[in-house]
C-alpha cells in the first residue's frame, strides 16, 4: 500500500531530497542503499520535494535508491522484556538477543501537562557528601554533570545509578566510546543491576543521525515505565555529542546558525528532552542525569550554557571532584528542610567558609603573610577537600553532617562561622554534653592540629578552646531553655571581652582539656 | 462562517507555507486541519499567493494539501470574571481542565474555553438605562475572590456609548447578555461579561498615563532599599543560570505589595511553575488573610511546550494585566524569562530565513522588547482612580554575559536593573543582586541620603578589598581595613537575605526603615581596634548577632534583646576621639 519512490534529487550530508506525494511531516521512510537498508525521517516538506534524514547516513545511497514511506513516525517497542537488554540508537538489538517488535510507542511525544506534575519530595541518597549535603539530588530532577573530557563522569553516573534507589535504569549513550559502553554494561552486571536496566547506546562509530534518536527513545521508554508506577533513572551521556549531531544536521539543512554554528533552536531541542523529567501525581517518576562535556572547560559554550538554563542545577566535575562553586541543585530546598535541622545551615556555612579559604589561597599564592584567621581557613579548607570533596568518600547524609560539624569545630570558634546560635548550642562539638569520644577520628584530628598549628597560633587556640569549654560547661548548667538564649549569648560576649587579654597568654598545659573538647561522631541529637 | 480556506504546500518545523485564494491579513489566526484535529496557527508573512504561518503546536503528521481555515481574527484572549487563580497555557487554555480531559499529556489541538461557561456570577449594575459611558466605562460589577470585577464597555467601542438596556441585579453565567449599548456611530451591540482583545495591541481606554510613582514594596531589602521598583514601573533581572532569578521572582510574587500577581512562566522549567501551582493555594496572603492563589494568575508555557505559543504567552499575560488595571487595581507581571521569548522570535526568524542581526536575533528585537515593556505603567481611569501594571522580566543572557542583544535592548527601556552576579551566587550571597552594578531610577522606602552613603561605603569597601588582593592585608591601613569590614558587614546583614527562613525571607517596609537606620548608624560610627584581628573578630561577632536579629520576629523580645546587644557591642569599640 505504501508508495515506492526512486527519484533522489539531492544528497547532501545525511539528508536526501526526493520527489514524493502525500507524505506527512515526521513520517518514517525506508531507504534501500547499496550497503543495506536504513530508516529515514521526513524533516521538511516543500511542495513535492521532501527532505529525509537518513539514520544510517547517506553514504552509499544511489540516486535511484528505493524509498518506501511507512506512514508512521519513529516508534520504539515497550515492554518489560526490554530490561537487561542493549540496543542501538535506532532500537535494534546491540546484544545478541532477539529484536523486540511488540507494543510500539511513538517517540518524542507531547509534553506533560504542568497541572499533572507534583512538587518533587523525595531525596535520592547517593552517599556522596558533595551531593547529599551540599546539592541534594531529588527524585524527578534533571541534572547534568558538567565536566571536561577525561574526567570520570561515566564512573560517577554509574555509581549514582547503582546507589540510588530506583526501579528502572535507562542508559542512553551518545557518541560513547565502545569501552565506555562495555564499562557501563559490565558494572551494571557485576552489581546485579543489569536486570533492571535498559541500554540504548550509540557509539562513536555509528552513524551520526542515530545519535539524535537516543534521548527520545530512552525517554519514551522511561515515560512508559513511569506511567506504570516505576521510578526511573535515565542516564544520558554525553549530551554534547547530541548537540553536535543537531548542529551537523542544521548546517546540512542550510539553517542560519545562531551561536558557534549551533542552530537557534538548540535551547528548545534540549529542553524538549530534559523536560521529560517528571514526578506524576498518580504514577511514577523520571529522574534525568546527563553528562555534558564542556569543550575547553568553557561553561559559556552554547551547550553547557543552554543546558544550565534548562536543568535544575548542575554538578561541576573538576580534577576528579565535584566542585562546590557553580554546582547547584535547585530542588535541594524541597527536601533538605526535612532531613535534619542543621542541614541547610551546614550547607551554606561550609561553602561560605570554603569560599573564604579560596581567597586566602590566592593571598597565599601571592606570598602575603597569613593572619591567624587565614591559617584557620587554610586548615579548614584542606580538611574540607580531604574529608568531604573526595569522590571516594561514601557516607550517609547524617554522618556527613556530623563530619561537617567536626571539621568546623576543629578549625573555628562558633562565632566565626556565622551559624545560628540555636544550632551551635545543639550541635557544636563539645557543646551538647561531652559524650563518649570517638577515639580514632579524634586522634587523627589532633595530630592534624598539632602539625598545622605553630607558635603563638597554637597558644591562641589552646586558650580559645579552654574558653569554649568553660562556656559550654556554664551553659550546660543553665540548661536548655531557649528563652534564656539571648541573655546567655550576651553573657558569653561579656565573658569573651573579659578574657580577651588572657587570650595571648600561653596555655601549653591544656592539651588534655582540648582533647575533651574534641567532637565525637554521634552528636546528631 | 469562515469559508476562507487555503492549502498547505510546505512544512518546516512549526512553519507552514500555505497557498490561499481570498484575502487574508497579517497576524490572522488560522487552523490547520489534520484529521479531526485543528492546529492553531498565525499568519506571520505573506508573499504573493503564499502565506507563512507559525503553528502553535507540534506539526508532525501534516502533509502537503491539508486544508487551512482562516478565522478572520487576530490572536486574542478572552477576558471576564473567573480568570484569577487560574493556570493557563500561552494560548489561554486552562491547564487543570485540560488535564481532566486529556490526562497526563498535553494533546495538541485541544482548545478549551478559558472562562468557565457553567459558573454564575452575582451581577450588580453600576449604571442605569440611558447612561453615557466612555470605552472601558463601568457597567456593573461581579465579586471575584477579593475584588469587585468590573464589567466594562468594550475598550475599542466608538465612545461615548449609550446604555440601552442593562440587566437587573442577579446571577448570570458569563455568556448571558447583561447589557445593550449604542455606540457613537449609532450601532447597537449586545454585551455579555466576556470581552475579547487582541493580545498584541495595548488597551488604551483610560484618561491619561501618569509617571510611575510610589514604591512597590517587595520585602526584599536590597531591592526596596537600594534598587527600588516603582508602582507602574519596569525592571529587569538579568543573570547567569543558577544565580537565583527564579527564586527572586517567586519571593516577589509571594510578598509584593500589589493586588494581583500575574506570573508568565515563559519557556522556563515546568517544575518551577508546579511549585507556585501547588504551594500558593496553601499559603495565606499576609495582606488579606486569604489564599495567595486568589490574587495570582499563572500563564505557563514551559520550555518543552511549543515555541510559537511561548511568544504569545507574554502578550497573553500583559493583556490580562491591562484588563485588571482597567478596574483600578495594581498588577505585577513577572515574566520569566524574556530571553526565551526572544529566542522564540529568533527561531521563527531563522525559519523565515530573514537576514539575522546580532547573535542571529532578528533586527526588530529591540523594538519588540521596548513595545512590550511600554505596556507597563500607571494610568488614571475615566472613572477616577488609578490602576497600574508593573513589569518585571528576567533575562537569561548566554554565558551570563550582559553584553548580549536581549539584555542590552531591555536595559534601554526599563527603570531598574537588578543584575545578578555569578560571583555572588558562588559565594552563596543571596539575593545575588550585584550592589555595585545594579541601578534604579525610582524612589525607595528608605530616605535617599543614607542609602547613598551606604552605597559609597560598599564601593569603598570593594575597592579596599581589590587593593588587598594586590598589597595584602599587611599593606592595608587599619582605617581602610575597617571600611572593608564595614562594607562586608552591611552586605552580610542587610543585602543578604535568607529566602527560606520564615522571618528573614520578607522584611516589611517599616522594619527595613528601622533596621537600616540602626545599621547605618553602626556604619557611620568611628571605630577603633587594637589590630586587624581584633577588628575582624569584632565584626564576625557583630555579624552573627545581626543575623540572629534578622531572624527574630519583628518587635519580639528576642528582637529587642538582640538589638540591645548589638548596640552594646558597638559602643564598646566606638572611637570617641
Amino acid at each position: 500500500m505504501h508508495k515506492v519512490y526512486h527519484q533522489v534529487e539531492r544528497i547532501a550530508g545525511n539528508v536526501l531530497t526526493v520527489h514524493a506525494e502525500d507524505v506527512t511531516y515526521g513520517e518514517l521512510a525506508q531507504v534501500d542503499a547499496t550497503r543495506g537498508v536504513s530508516l529515514a525521517q521526513v524533516i521538511r516538506i516543500d511542495g513535492e520535494r521532501v527532505d529525509l534524514q537518513v539514520f544510517a547516513g547517506a553514504r552509499g545511497v544511489a540516486t535511484d535508491a528505493r524509498i518506501r514511506f511507512l506512514g508512521h513516525p519513529m516508534q520504539v517497542s515497550f515492554s518489560d522484556s526490554l530490561l537487561g537488554r542493549a540496543f542501538t540508537g535506532s532500537g535494534e538489538p546491540r546484544d545478541r538477543g532477539p529484536a523486540i517488535r511488540e507494543n510500539l510507542v511513538s517517540i518524542g511525544g507531547p509534553s506533560v501537562n504542568p497541572a499533572k506534575r507534583i512538587i518533587p519530595r523525595n531525596m535520592v541518597r547517593t552517599g556522596i557528601p558533595m551531593i547529599d549535603v551540599f546539592n541534594t539530588l531529588v527524585e524527578s530532577q534533571k541534572l547534568p554533570v558538567f565536566s571536561i573530557a577525561g574526567e570520570p563522569y561515566n564512573p560517577l553516573l554509574a555509581r549514582i545509578a547503582l546507589q540510588a534507589e530506583v526501579d528502572v535504569i535507562v542508559l542512553g549513550g551518545m557518541g560513547l566510546k565502545h569501552d565506555d559502553y562495555l564499562y557501563f554494561r559490565d558494572t551494571l552486571e557485576e552489581q546485579g543491576a543489569l536486570s533492571r536496566s535498559v541500554l540504548f547506546v550509540h557509539t562513536a562509530a555509528d552513524p551520526t543521525v542515530e545519535c539524535l534518536l537516543v534521548p527520545d527513545i530512552c525517554l519514551a521508554v522511561a515515560e512508559q515505565f513511569a506511567l506504570k508506577d516505576r521510578r526511573v533513572l535515565v542516564l544520558l551521556t554525553d549530551m554534547t555529542n547530541f548537540a553536535d549531531a543537531l548542529k551537523e544536521i542544521a548546517i546540512t539543512m542550510e539553517q542560519i546558525p545562531s551561536n558557534r554554528g549551533y542552530p537557534g533552536d538548540l535551547y528548545s531541542q534540549l529542553a524538549a528532552r530534559y523536560e521529560k523529567a517528571v514526578d506524576f501525581d498518580t504514577a511514577g517518576s523520571i529522574t534525568i542525569l546527563a553528562a555534558t562535556t564542556m569543550p575547553g572547560d568553557d561553561v559559556t559554550h552554547p551547550v553547557p550554557d543552554n543546558t544550565g538554563y534548562i536543568t535544575e542545577g548542575q554538578f561541576y566535575l573538576r580534577n576528579g571532584r565535584i566542585e562546590p562553586f557553580g554546582s547547584l541543585s535547585r530542588l535541594k530546598q524541597l527536601v533538605n528542610g526535612r532531613t535534619r535541622e542543621d542541614h541547610r545551615s551546614i550547607m551554606n556555612t561550609m561553602i561560605q567558609l570554603y569560599a573564604a579559604y579560596g581567597e586566602t589561597r590566592e593571598k597565599q599564592a601571592m606570598g602575603f603573610r597569613m593572619s591567624g584567621w587565614d591559617r584557620k581557613l587554610l586548615k579548614y579548607g584542606a580538611g574540607f577537600e580531604r574529608e568531604m570533596m573526595d569522590l571516594s568518600v561514601n557516607v550517609p547524609l547524617e554522618e556527613a553532617l556530623d563530619l561537617g560539624w567536626r571539621l568546623m569545630g576543629d578549625c573555628f570558634e562558633p562565632e566565626e562561622t556565622g551559624l545560628p546560635s540555636k544550632l551551635i548550642e545543639q550541635f557544636w562539638p563539645g557543646r551538647n554534653g561531652k559524650k563518649a569520644k570517638d577515639g580514632a577520628a579524634e586522634g587523627q584530628a589532633k595530630e592534624e592540629k598539632e602539625k598545622e598549628t605553630a607558635g603563638t597560633k597554637e597558644a591562641e587556640e589552646e586558650a580559645e578552646s579552654k574558653e569554649k569549654e568553660e562556656t559550654a560547661e556554664k551553659e550546660q548548667k543553665e540548661g536548655n531553655e531557649e528563652k534564656k538564649q539571648a541573655e546567655k549569648t550576651e553573657k558569653k560576649e561579656e565573658k569573651s571581652k573579659k578574657e580577651a587579654p588572657e587570650e595571648k597568654a600561653p596555655a601549653a598545659e591544656k592539651p588534655a582539656e582540648k582533647e575533651k573538647a574534641q567532637p565525637s561522631g554521634d552528636q546528631s541529637g | 462562517m469562515s469559508e476562507n480556506t487555503g492549502a498547505i504546500v510546505g512544512v518546516n518545523g512549526n512553519l507552514l507555507t500555505v497557498s490561499f485564494e481570498r484575502p487574508i491579513f497579517q497576524n490572522e489566526v488560522a487552523f490547520a486541519r489534520h484529521g479531526d484535529v485543528r492546529l492553531k496557527a498565525e499568519v506571520i508573512r505573506v508573499r504573493g499567493r503564499r502565506a507563512e504561518l507559525q503553528v502553535f503546536e507540534d506539526t508532525a503528521g501534516l502533509r502537503a494539501g491539508d486544508a487551512v481555515e482562516f478565522t478572520g481574527e487576530l490572536l486574542s484572549v478572552e477576558l471576564g470574571p473567573g480568570l484569577l487563580a487560574q493556570v493557563f497555557d500561552g494560548l489561554q487554555n486552562p491547564l487543570p481542565k485540560l488535564a481532566e480531559e486529556c490526562g497526563f499529556f498535553l494533546q495538541r489541538g485541544r482548545y478549551l474555553d478559558p472562562l468557565d461557561r457553567e459558573r454564575s456570577w452575582a451581577f450588580t449594575p453600576a449604571v442605569e438605562k440611558g447612561a453615557r459611558l466612555p470605552a472601558g466605562g463601568k457597567l456593573g460589577t461581579v465579586p471575584e475572590g477579593l475584588f469587585d470585577h468590573w464589567i466594562m464597555v468594550p475598550f475599542d467601542a466608538a465612545g461615548p456609548v449609550t446604555v440601552e438596556e442593562i440587566a437587573p441585579e442577579g446571577e448570570y453565567p458569563v455568556t448571558h447578555e447583561i447589557a445593550r449599548i449604542k455606540d457613537a456611530r449609532g450601532a447597537s451591540h449586545a454585551l455579555t461579561m466576556i470581552r475579547r482583545w487582541p493580545v498584541k495591541i495595548p488597551i488604551r481606554a483610560y484618561a491619561e498615563r501618569l509617571r510611575p510613582s510610589g514604591s512597590l514594596v517587595t520585602r526584599i531589602r536590597i531591592v526596596d532599599t537600594f534598587f527600588p521598583v516603582a508602582r507602574g514601573g519596569t525592571y529587569c533581572i538579568p543573570g547567569p543560570f543558577g544565580a537565583g532569578k527564579t527564586v527572586l521572582q517567586q519571593i516577589t510574587s509571594r510578598y509584593a505589595d500589589v493586588d494581583i500577581v500575574i506570573v508568565a512562566a515563559c519557556g522556563e522549567r515546568a517544575g518551577e511553575v508546579v511549585e507556585t501551582l501547588r504551594e500558593f493555594p496553601e499559603l495565606t496572603d499576609p495582606r488579606t488573610g486569604k489564599s495567595l492563589m486568589e490574587r495570582t494568575l499563572i500563564i505557563c508555557n514551559t520550555s518543552s511546550m511549543p515555541v510559537a505559543a511561548r511568544e504569545a504567552s507574554v502578550y497573553t499575560a500583559v493583556t490580562i494585566a491591562e484588563y485588571y488595571r482597567q478596574m483600578g487595581l495594581n498588577i505585577l507581571l513577572l515574566a520569566d524569562s524574556t530571553s526565551r521569548w526572544a529566542q522564540a522570535l529568533r527561531e521563527m526568524s531563522g525559519r523565515l530565513e530573514e537576514i539575522p542581526g546580532e547573535e542571529a536575533f532578528p533586527a526588530y528585537l529591540e523594538s519588540v522588547i521596548a513595545a512590550f515593556y511600554e505596556r507597563g505603567g500607571i494610568v488614571k481611569l475615566h472613572e477616577g482612580g488609578e490602576g497600574s501594571v508593573t513589569i518585571g522580566g528576567t533575562v537569561s543572557p548566554a554565558g551570563g554575559n550582559f553584553e548580549e542583544p536581549v539584555t542590552q535592548s531591555t536595559l534601554k527601556v526599563v527603570g531598574a536593573f537588578h543584575g545578578l552576579s555569578r560571583e555572588r551566587s558562588d559565594q552563596r550571597r543571596y539575593p545575588a543582586i550585584d550592589p555595585l552594578d545594579s541601578w534604579s531610577k525610582y524612589e525607595g522606602v528608605v530616605p535617599a541620603a543614607p542609602v547613598e552613603q551606604a552605597r559609597r561605603l560598599l564601593r569603598e569597601g570593594h575597592e579596599v578589598g581589590q587593593m588587598m588582593k594586590v598589597v595584602g592585608e599587611e599593606g592595608t591601613s587599619i582605617g581602610d581595613f575597617t571600611v572593608h569590614l564595614k562594607a562586608e558587614f552591611l552586605d552580610a546583614v542587610y543585602l543578604q537575605q535568607d529566602a527560606f527562613h520564615e522571618v528573614d525571607a520578607a522584611t516589611p517596609a517599616e522594619r527595613q526603615r528601622y533596621v537600616f537606620e540602626r545599621v547605618h548608624r553602626i556604619l557611620e560610627t568611628p571605630m577603633k581596634f587594637a589590630d586587624k584581628d581584633a577588628a575582624r573578630t569584632f565584626f564576625q561577632r557583630l555579624t552573627q548577632a545581626a543575623r540572629d536579629w534578622n531572624r527574630a520576629a519583628w518587635e519580639s523580645d528576642e528582637f529587642k534583646a538582640l538589638e540591645e546587644r548589638i548596640e552594646k557591642m558597638t559602643v564598646e569599640v566606638t572611637d570617641y576621639a
